[in-house]
C-alpha cells in the first residue's frame, strides 16, 4: 500500500493542474480510490477532467451465458446452420440482425458489429474473465476489467465543480462475475446494485439522526485511541478507514443518488426501455453516465441456451431490443453518445449446429460484439463467420484483446503501457491490437 | 392451502406452553456454567533453544540498525492475533473466560495454541487458506474438480497434524478419482475439457507448483527467459511442466501415462520439440525411479531442497501475521538474500520434520510476533522502520471472512465452534457467505494490504449483518444480553470491548461510553448498547489486525 503513496508534485512543480501529467495525477487519485479525494487532488482532478476531449464513459451491456451470434447480430438465414431462425434488415444495407431486434436494427448506422470475435475459453467463468479483462485467467494475478482500468487511468470525474460523490464504476444486476479491480485493488471493483426499482442497499442509516450522531462521536473516540502510539498517518497512508467512512456518508447524503432512481423519470421514457429489470437498468445507466460515472455494466442473464435455443433467444431479444435501442436514442438525445462508448458483449457465442435438445452449445470461435458511440465509426460489420459453420477461423478475426485495446485507445489511454502488478510482474493494460476500421 | 383457525381454548393452552418454552431457551442461553479450564502448557526446553536461535537473528538485526523494539504485546492482543489467524474470528467471551483458569506457570500463547489446534475451526479455516494457495478460488472444470473435497481432505490432514511434506507429496503425485482421492483435485483443478489438448494442464500445474511449493514465480518464463536476472530460462518452466505431462484423465481418475511426451516451441522456434522433465536446480536430489510426478514430489519435499521449507515458512508467517517475511509471498529469491529470520525458521521446520503445528508454535513464540503494534509512549509512536524490521507488529487488513466471522462471534457469548447447534452453524454459513460477497473477497491475493473501500464501510455501517447481530434481541445477541444482565455499566462496557476488540476500554473510552449507558435505567439500554457495539465494529481497530 505504501509503495503507492503519491508524491503529487515533482520537485519544481508549480502545482497548477495543467502542469501536471495525467500519470502524476493518477498516482494521487489511485491512493484515495474512486472519487474521494483530498482538497489538493480535487483541484487536480477538476483541472484534468476539464481538459479532456476524449470519450468520458463506457456502458457495457453484458449478455451473460453466451448469446448466439446466429440469433442476434450475425444471422445466416439462408444457411443450414440457421435451422429456421429468422433475420431482419437493418438501417444499413447488407447488414441483417436476428428476429426480435427490430428497433436496434433501425439504429444500425449508430454502431458497428464485430462478427468475428474469438476467445480461447469455452467455460463460462473463464471466458467471462477473458472477455471482461482481455486476459486469460492465470494463477497468481487477477486482471482488472475495462471499467477498473479506465477508473484507474482517467481523472476522477467532476460534476458541479467537485468530484463525484457516487462510485465511478458501477455494475447493475451483477452476475456472479461482476467487473473487478483485480490487481488494481478492491477499490476499483464495480459498485454493485440491484434492480433500480429498489433503493440501493446500505445507503440509509438504520437509526435516527440523534443516535447516528452519537455513534460517530463514539467512533472518533475509538479512532483516537487506536492511533495513539501507532505509525504516524496510519489512516492517510494505509487504512483510509475514516476517509472511506466520510466518503460513504457523503454518498449517503448525495443528490447524485437520484441517478440510481429511475422511478422519477416520465412513464413514457421508462416504458420505452421495456418494463423489465434490464430495461430499467439501462435507463439507470444513462442517468449515471449523465451524472458523470465512468463505467456502468448492466447484465442481462439467460443466454445460455443449451436447450430450445431459438425460442429462448427470441424472448431475450424482446428484452434486449427496446432497452438497447432506447439507450442509444437516449444517449443521442442527451448529447452523450460522442462521450460514451457503448459495448454489448458476451463471453462466447453458440455452436453453428443445433444439439439434440434444439440448443446451441458454447462457441468461442467467432461470436458477435457490438461497439458504438465515443466517436467510433458506426454502420460497419467487421469480420465474417463461416455460413456452413465448419470453419473455426472467421475471416478478419478479432481477438477479445483487440476489443479492449480499441476501447482503451478511444478513451485516450495508452493501452500498451505497463503497470507493475502486486506480484512484481509488469503487465500491459492490453495485449490486443487496434481495430483500425473503427477509429 | 388454507390454514385452520385456532380456536380460543387451544390458543389459551398454547400460550403458557410457549412462555415455558421461551423461559427454558432463555435460561439455557443465559446459564453461566463454569467454563472448562484451559490446560496450561509451557515451551519445552529443547524448543526454547530453537526459539532463541530465531529470536537472536532479529535481535542482532535490530541492534545493528539501532532499532528499538516496540514493547511486548499483552496476552489478549496475542490471543486475538492467533484466533483471527487460525479460526478466522476473534475469540469468544466464553473462551476468554477460560484464560482465567490457566495455571500461573503456563505460557498463555502456547496454551492458547493447544486449545486452537484441537478446535475444528482451525482445521477448517486453515484448510481453506492453504487451498487458496494450492489451487486458488476458481470453481474450476465441471464435474472433475471438487474443491470442497480438497478442502475437507486438507481439514483432516491438519486435524491429525500430518507432516506438511507428506501432504504436499500426495497433492502432486496421487492417482485416483477426485471424489474418493480428494488430493487429486490439485491436478484436476487444471483440467482442460475442450479442444485438442484435453487433460491436466501442465503449464498451470508448473506455475502453481513453483509458486505454492517452492515460493518461486516462474510465470514469466512460460514465454521467455527472465528479463530481470540471468538464471531463469524459459526451459526451466517447461522442463518443470514436463513432470506433469504424463498425468491424464481416465475412467479410474487421474493416472500416469508413461508414454506421453510434452512438446513446446520455445521463443524464436517455429516447430515444437519434445521437452524432457528436469528440475531447475539441485538435480542431484531428483530420484531416478518412480513416475514423473512421484519423482517431482520427492525432489520438491527433499530435506535438502530448502526452497520447499522456505516457501512454507514464508506463507505460514504471513498467515499468522498478515504479512510475509519476503513479499510477494511466492517470489523468494532462489539464492537470497533472505529476510531476517527466514533461514533460521527454515532450519527449524526441516529439523522438526515438517511438523506444521510446530512451525506455527515457533512463529507465535518469536520476538516479532510478541511485539506490540504501538509504542508505550504515544508521543514517540512506532516508526515505519520498526515495522519493516519486525520490531513492531504490522497493522494489516483483516480478510472479509475474518471481519464477518468476528461480527458473528462478537454477537455470541459462546464460542461458535463444533458444539453449537446446526441451525447456528447454518445461519453463520449463510451470513458469512452473503457478507463476503458484498465486502469483497481478495481471492488468491491473500496478502494484498488494501485500504478499506466505501462499499465495505457502507456494509458495516448500514448493512443487515451488523444491524441484526447487534440490535435489541435478548435471545440471539450478546449486546442486548450484556446490556440487560451486566451487574454494572462498567462491567457491561468491559464485556462489550472484550467481545469486539478483545481488550478492555481505556480511561478516555470509559469516560465517553459510561455516560451513554448510564442515560438509561432499563428501557433503552439495549439500544444504547447496540450503539456501543456499532461504534466498536465500525472502528479501524475491528477491521485491522494489530
Amino acid at each position: 500500500m505504501e509503495s503507492m503513496t503519491p508524491s503529487f508534485l515533482s520537485p519544481g512543480s508549480c502545482g497548477k493542474p495543467e502542469h501536471l501529467s495525467r500519470r502524476t495525477l493518477l498516482r494521487g487519485a489511485g491512493l484515495v480510490g474512486l472519487s474521494w479525494l483530498t482538497p489538493l487532488s480535487q483541484q487536480l482532478a477538476i483541472g484534468a477532467e476539464k481538459s479532456r476531449s476524449r470519450p468520458k464513459s463506457v456502458i457495457v451491456l453484458w449478455l451473460q451465458g453466451g448469446a448466439s451470434q446466429l440469433e442476434t447480430f450475425d444471422p445466416h438465414p439462408d444457411s443450414a446452420i440457421s435451422y429456421g431462425s429468422t433475420s431482419i434488415k437493418t438501417a444499413v444495407k447488407g447488414i441483417e440482425f436476428g428476429g426480435g431486434l427490430e428497433r436496434t436494427a433501425g439504429l444500425a448506422n449508430e454502431f458497428s458489429v464485430l462478427r468475428s470475435v474469438t476467445g480461447d475459453e469455452g467455460d463460462h467463468a473463464r471466458a467471462m474473465y477473458h472477455t471482461k479483462t482481455g486476459f486469460r485467467p492465470f494463477p497468481g494475478v487477477i486482471h482488472p476489467s475495462i471499467g477498473a482500468v479506465m477508473c484507474h487511468e482517467l481523472p476522477v470525474p467532476v460534476t458541479g465543480g467537485k468530484p463525484l460523490d457516487i462510485p465511478t464504476h458501477i455494475s447493475i444486476l451483477p452476475s456472479a462475475f461482476p467487473a473487478r479491480g483485480g490487481y488494481l485493488g478492491a477499490r476499483f471493483d464495480a459498485f454493485q446494485v440491484g434492480n433500480p426499482v429498489r433503493p440501493v442497499a446500505d445507503l440509509s442509516s438504520r437509526v435516527d439522526s440523534k443516535r447516528d450522531e452519537k455513534r460517530f462521536k463514539s467512533l472518533s473516540v475509538l479512532e483516537e485511541s487506536f492511533a495513539a502510539g501507532r505509525i504516524p498517518d496510519l489512516e492517510g497512508k494505509r487504512t483510509l478507514h475514516r476517509t472511506s467512512i466520510e466518503s460513504a456518508k457523503a454518498m449517503m447524503n448525495s443528490e447524485q443518488l437520484a441517478a440510481f432512481d429511475v422511478s422519477k423519470r416520465p412513464a413514457s421514457e421508462r416504458n420505452a426501455y421495456g418494463d423489465t429489470p434490464f430495461g430499467r437498468s439501462c435507463l439507470a445507466a444513462l442517468e449515471l453516465v449523465q451524472a458523470g460515472v465512468r463505467c456502468v455494466e448492466v447484465t442481462l442473464k439467460g443466454w445460455d441456451t443449451h436447450i430450445n435455443n431459438h425460442e429462448l433467444h427470441l424472448k431475450q431479444n424482446e428484452i434486449l431490443d427496446p432497452a438497447l435501442a432506447s439507450l442509444i436514442s437516449g444517449l443521442k438525445e442527451r448529447d452523450l453518445y460522442e462521450d460514451t462508448i457503448l459495448l454489448v458483449g458476451t463471453e462466447f457465442g453458440r455452436t453453428p449446429k443445433l444439439n439434440v435438445t434444439e440448443g446451441r452449445d458454447h462457441w468461442p470461435h467467432g461470436f458477435s460484439v457490438l461497439l458504438g458511440g465515443g466517436g467510433l465509426r458506426g454502420g460497419l460489420a467487421i469480420g465474417e463467420t463461416d455460413p456452413s459453420g465448419e470453419k473455426t477461423e472467421p475471416a478478419r478475426k478479432v481477438k477479445v484483446d483487440d476489443v479492449h485495446a480499441t476501447i482503451l485507445s478511444a478513451l485516450g489511454i495508452d493501452y500498451e503501457s505497463e503497470l507493475t502488478t502486486p506480484i512484481g510482474r509488469p503487465l500491459p493494460l492490453s495485449e490486443g491490437r487496434l481495430i483500425r476500421e473503427l477509429l | 392451502m388454507q390454514f385452520r383457525r385456532l380456536r380460543l381454548p387451544g390458543a389459551l393452552l398454547l400460550f403458557p406452553v410457549l412462555v415455558i418454552l421461551l423461559t427454558v431457551v432463555v435460561a439455557h442461553l443465559l446459564k453461566t456454567e463454569p467454563v472448562a479450564p484451559l490446560e496450561g502448557s509451557v515451551i519445552p526446553e529443547e524448543a526454547e533453544e530453537r526459539i532463541h536461535t530465531v529470536d537472536a537473528a532479529f535481535l542482532r538485526e535490530w541492534a545493528a540498525r539501532d532499532i528499538l523494539p516496540a514493547p511486548e504485546a499483552d496476552v489478549l492482543t496475542l490471543i486475538r492475533r492467533l484466533s483471527l489467524a487460525l479460526t478466522g474470528a476473534t475469540p469468544s467471551l466464553e473462551e476468554l473466560r477460560r484464560l482465567d483458569t490457566l495455571p500461573t506457570e503456563a505460557d498463555p500463547v502456547q496454551s492458547w495454541l493447544d486449545h486452537l489446534f484441537a478446535d475444528p475451526r482451525y482445521h477448517h479455516y486453515f484448510a481453506e487458506r492453504l487451498t487458496r494457495a494450492f489451487v486458488g478460488v476458481e470453481t474450476g472444470p465441471f464435474l472433475v474438480y471438487r474443491r470442497r473435497r480438497l478442502v475437507n481432505w486438507l481439514t483432516e490432514e491438519l486435524a491429525t497434524n500430518r507432516p506438511y511434506d507428506a501432504m504436499i507429496r500426495d497433492l502432486i503425485a496421487s492417482e485416483g478419482v477426485w471424489t474418493t482421492n480428494p488430493e487429486t483435485n490439485f491436478i484436476t483443478a487444471t483440467v482442460i475439457q475442450n479442444g485438442d489438448n484435453k487433460g491436466p494442464d501442465e503449464v498451470k500445474l508448473a506455475a502453481r507448483t513453483s509458486r505454492a511449493f517452492l515460493g518461486i514465480s516462474l510465470d514469466c518464463m512460460q514465454c521467455h527467459d527472465d528479463k530481470f536476472g540471468d538464471y531463469w530460462k524459459q526451459s526451466h518452466f517447461h522442463e518443470l511442466a514436463a513432470f506433469y505431462a504424463q498425468a491424464e484423465m481416465s475412467l479410474t481418475g487421474v493416472r500416469e501415462a508413461r508414454s506421453k511426451d510434452y512438446e513446446v516451441a520455445y521463443l524464436g522456434e517455429v516447430d515444437p520439440g519434445i521437452v524432457d522433465a528436469s528440475v531447475p536446480f539441485q538435480p542431484d536430489l531428483l530420484p531416478e525411479s518412480g513416475n514423473r510426478r512421484a519423482r517431482l514430489a520427492r525432489w520438491i519435499t527433499h530435506d535438502e531442497n530448502r526452497t520447499f521449507a522456505r516457501a512454507a515458512v514464508n506463507r505460514t508467517w504471513a498467515l499468522l501475521t498478515g504479512r510475509p517475511l519476503h513479499s510477494p509471498v511466492d517470489e523468494i529469491p532462489l539464492e537470497g538474500p533472505f529476510p531476517v529470520g527466514m533461514e533460521e525458521l527454515t532450519d527449524f521446520f526441516i529439523a522438526e520434520k515438517h511438523d506444521y503445528q510446530a512451525l506455527i508454535r515457533i512463529i507465535a513464540a518469536s520476538e516479532p510476533f510478541r511485539r506490540d503494534s504501538r509504542s508505550a509512549d504515544p508521543t514517540t509512536p512506532v516508526t515505519r522502520a520498526q515495522e519493516v524490521a519486525w520490531a513492531a507488529f504490522p497493522i494489516t487488513p483483516l480478510r472479509s471472512e475474518q471481519v464477518a466471522g468476528s461480527v458473528i462471534q462478537a454477537a455470541s457469548l459462546q464460542a461458535l465452534d463444533q458444539d453449537v447447534h446446526v441451525i447456528t452453524k447454518f445461519r453463520r454459513f449463510g451470513e458469512t457467505r452473503d457478507f463476503v460477497k458484498r465486502y469483497g473477497d481478495q481471492g488468491e491475493n491473500e496478502f494484498a494490504e488494501e485500504a478499506g473501500t466505501i462499499p465495505q464501510r457502507l456494509l458495516l455501517m448500514n448493512g443487515k449483518l451488523v444491524a441484526e447481530r447487534t440490535g435489541p434481541n435478548p435471545i440471539m445477541n450478546s449486546a442486548t444480553r450484556i446490556a440487560n444482565y451486566s451487574p454494572s455499566n462498567e462491567e457491561a462496557l468491559n464485556v462489550a470491548f472484550l467481545a469486539t476488540l478483545t481488550r478492555l476500554p481505556n480511561e478516555r473510552e470509559r469516560e465517553h461510553f459510561i455516560p451513554q449507558l448510564s442515560e438509561f435505567k432499563k428501557k433503552g439500554k439495549d439500544r444504547a448498547m447496540a450503539d456501543v457495539f456499532w461504534a466498536l465494529i465500525n472502528s479501524t481497530e475491528f477491521s485491522w489486525n494489530r
